[in-house]
């Protein structure tokens, strides 16, 4: 029996086993509606605005490892998309974004709602199909699935000109995908891994730094045992946040501009680097002139490319990093041989000083709420065990470094990109995912409002997101870059006119709380953890002036941070 | 250093514009570039000629493997391997130059493929750098066009890039 191509779209959303479609309707997909509204297997989700579509697509597919999918219409559906797209291809999560289009006939002629979706995708996009012909659909919807979830994931865009969905053909869904021009290294070289297990063996002031890779490759348990059988200090990259347990001994902290000061030294100080699914973001390097001076590095990714990309490593290995960690581990205990005891101990000598410096020490005694206790009073209140989204600024960097995240998938963050507006709607993707647990996202004033339509998102779902608005009247971490570097000339970071949150979220159906003491903080938590059939809206009122510490300026080097 | 990368790649709608936003995204060279489909008509071959250190170069070739539609590519420039690009030239040619050009093109073993009066079109083949060379033996005779092919290349003996 044939088929239209708007049948076969949900077919194959069926038979990919799709749960959730993130999306907002229009002209050109009005086919693919009409038969979403004959089912009831893939379940549509209406947000407010296309970007939050693809956010919460991708903090579904963060919270799960499956890809986020979404659907949107042509023109300013796929532009307002973009944004979500390239915060997903930036910290390669697995999304397959399908446009709209307008008919083939009309393509170039710049028709009504009209844009060229796969050229202004292209620099965001893992790759970009546009699909002709209906009998290519299906075989295309496999690939942009096999493409988004295999070797280094990413997001696949699919253009579907709306005469396309309407024209018929037989179905069939394809079983697999072969690409002669697709086919993602998975192994690790033997002879190379062999050389870096030599270097990890005999090294005398080793460091593990690991990244989201860890996380996309599900390899976090194959971790733990490799640096607990080598007795490694390790640390996260903001994006490897929860492969390695924070609360265990040998994690040193997160990394980076906002990392811990004992990360950054023992990464400065290291003679053996080993980097694991990670990427050396200038925000992780500092001034790569000065990066790791004195380390022979071990790199590992599943990507060629990002090795040797911004700094030179000594033994390269190209693999999924789960498959590298398991063999290593395999060398080295079939070798029998054990890292250099001796060595080690005086290095967590050092490491152990360096941490005694407590460089998140903060001073909350004051009446005024600190930003840094409202996240260790989620952390405490949560018992570390929440899902945490964030959106972008010194929010961001509080939750990264108070809330100790145990467990990989918890911390879900853009990272790359740096995107202002991601957390509330990632937070309805991992809610949508995980009913019944505790989703929190932690954001600030001026991020929360660049995506605060989607509250009405969450009414009509129901989902108990609890919004930690760290509200302090200040863009904030413009306003210390401002007060650092700019002589305190605050252009713009101030934010005027904020609207009252409480009666907001209580417009939008949703629990309004205004905690103004610190005395109230934990309560105030508590009390909005137990409810669970609306979303909560925190609004804590904390100090203007606080500002994230440690810090690695601009230009400097891992070793020369700003500590207060 | 400069380098003349070959690829073969899918012959789809879309696959030149891949490559050339790869490297004005990531802001690399390109001296020239060359695309035509091969025998096989589901594959075109490309080749791209830039500049750049070893390690912008090796970057380079990463980040082209990397592009789904990229079956395969080889850098030239590590092993010996023959180049050629074509040169239209039209020359105003009167009077005594024109034997003068007709010789010059015998030299360099080119061809008048067009002739009216006052002008002459040349055909020649070879490296750019003695296109380059032919282009300063003309001196004085004035040029009124240049089209040039770009670079292709292929690789002595055994090695062939194929699927």
């Amino acid at each position: 029996m044939e088929l239209t191509g708007a049948e076969i779209f949900v077919h194959c959303l069926k038979d990919e086993g799709v749960e959730y479609l993130f999306g907002y309707p229009g002209g050109a997909v009005l086919h693919i509606y009409d038969e979403l509204y004959k089912q009831e297997a893939v379940k549509h989700i209406l947000v407010r605005h296309e970007q939050a579509a693809t956010h919460a697509a991708d903090g579904y597919a963060r919270a799960t490892g499956k890809p986020g999918v979404v659907l949107v219409t042509s023109g300013p559906g796929a532009t307002n998309a973009v944004t979500g797209i390239a915060t997903a291809y930036m910290d390669s999560i697995p999304l397959v974004v399908f446009t709209g289009q307008v008919p083939t006939s009309l393509i170039g002629n710049d028709a009504f709602q009209e844009v060229d979706a796969i050229g202004i995708t292209r620099p965001c996009v893992k790759h970009n199909f546009l699909v002709k012909d209906v009998t290519k659909l299906a075989e295309t919807i496999k690939k942009a699935f096999y493409i988004a979830m295999t070797g280094r994931p990413g997001p696949v865009v699919v253009d579907i000109p709306k005469d396309i969905t309407a024209h018929r053909t037989t179905y069939s869904y394809p079983k697999k995908v072969s690409m002669r021009s697709y086919e993602p290294v998975v192994k690790g070289h033997a002879g190379q891994i062999k050389k870096a297990v030599a270097m990890m063996l005999h090294a005398k002031r080793p460091m593990m730094y690991t990244g989201g890779g860890v996380v996309l490759d599900n390899a976090s348990k194959t971790l733990i045992d490799l640096v607990h059988t080598l007795g490694f200090p390790i640390t996260n990259t903001l994006m490897g946040l929860g492969a390695y347990p924070a609360t265990d001994k040998q994690f040193v902290g997160m990394l980076g501009m906002h990392g811990t000061y004992e990360a950054n030294l023992a990464m400065h100080n290291c003679d053996v680097l080993i980097a694991v699914g990670a990427r050396f973001d200038d925000r992780v390097t500092g001034n790569i002139e000065k990066f790791c001076p004195t380390a022979k590095i071990v790199h590992v990714d599943v990507d060629p490319a990002s090795i040797s990309k911004n700094v030179k490593v000594d033994v390269p290995i190209v693999g999924a990093v789960g498959n590298v960690l398991k063999e290593m581990l395999k060398q080295i205990k079939e070798s029998g041989a054990k890292p250099d005891a001796a060595a080690l101990k005086e290095w967590w000598k050092q490491i152990t000083e360096w941490r005694a410096m407590d460089c998140l020490k903060y001073d909350h005694t004051g009446t005024v709420i600190k930003p840094q206790y409202v996240v260790e009073s989620l952390y405490k209140v949560t018992k570390g065990d929440a899902y945490v989204t964030s959106d972008v600024g010194q929010h961001q960097m509080w939750a990264a470094q108070f809330y100790k995240f145990d467990k990989p998938r918890r911390w879900i963050n853009s990272g790359g990109l740096g995107t202002m507006g991601f957390g509330l709607p990632a937070a309805m993707g991992v809610q949508l995912a995980f009913p019944n647990a505790t989703v929190a996202c932690v954001t600030g004033e001026g991020s929360i409002q660049m995506n605060i339509q989607e509250l009405s998102t969450l009414r009509q779902y129901g989902l108990p997101v609890k919004i930690v608005n760290l509200n302090n009247r200040y863009l904030g971490m413009v306003r210390q870059w401002q007060e650092f570097f700019y002589q305190g000339r605050y252009a713009m970071s101030y934010m005027e006119s904020l609207p009252d949150f409480v009666k907001l979220a209580e417009s939008y159906g949703a629990v309004g709380m205004y905690i103004d003491k610190p005395q109230d903080v934990e309560g105030a938590l508590k009390e909005a953890m137990k409810i669970r059939d609306r979303a909560v809206f925190l609004d804590f009122i904390t100090d203007q002036q606080e500002n994230v510490y440690p810090m690695i300026p601009a230009g400097a080097g891992q070793n020369e941070m700003i500590l207060v | 250093m400069r380098h003349i990368i070959s690829i073969l790649m899918e012959n789809e709608a879309g696959a030149l514009s891949r490559v050339a936003g790869l490297f004005s995204a990531r802001g690399y060279n390109i001296e020239s570039l060359t695309v035509a489909p091969t025998d096989d008509s589901s594959l075109s071959r490309m080749t791209l000629v830039t500049s750049g250190t070893n390690e912008i170069v090796e970057q380079i070739t990463k980040q082209l493997n990397k592009l789904v539609d990229v079956v395969k590519l080889v850098d030239m420039s590590e092993s010996v391997h023959i180049e050629r690009e074509m040169m239209l030239i039209k020359v105003r040619a009167v009077a005594d130059q024109r034997e003068e050009v007709k010789h010059l093109a015998d030299i360099f073993r080119g061809r008048i493929i067009d002739v009216t009066e006052h002008l002459y079109t040349i055909e020649l083949t070879g490296t750019g750098d003695k296109l380059d060379a032919f282009i300063q033996a003309v001196g004085s005779v004035p040029i009124l066009e240049v089209v040039r092919s770009g670079s292709i290349g292929i690789a002595r003996g055994e090695k062939a890039l194929q699927v």
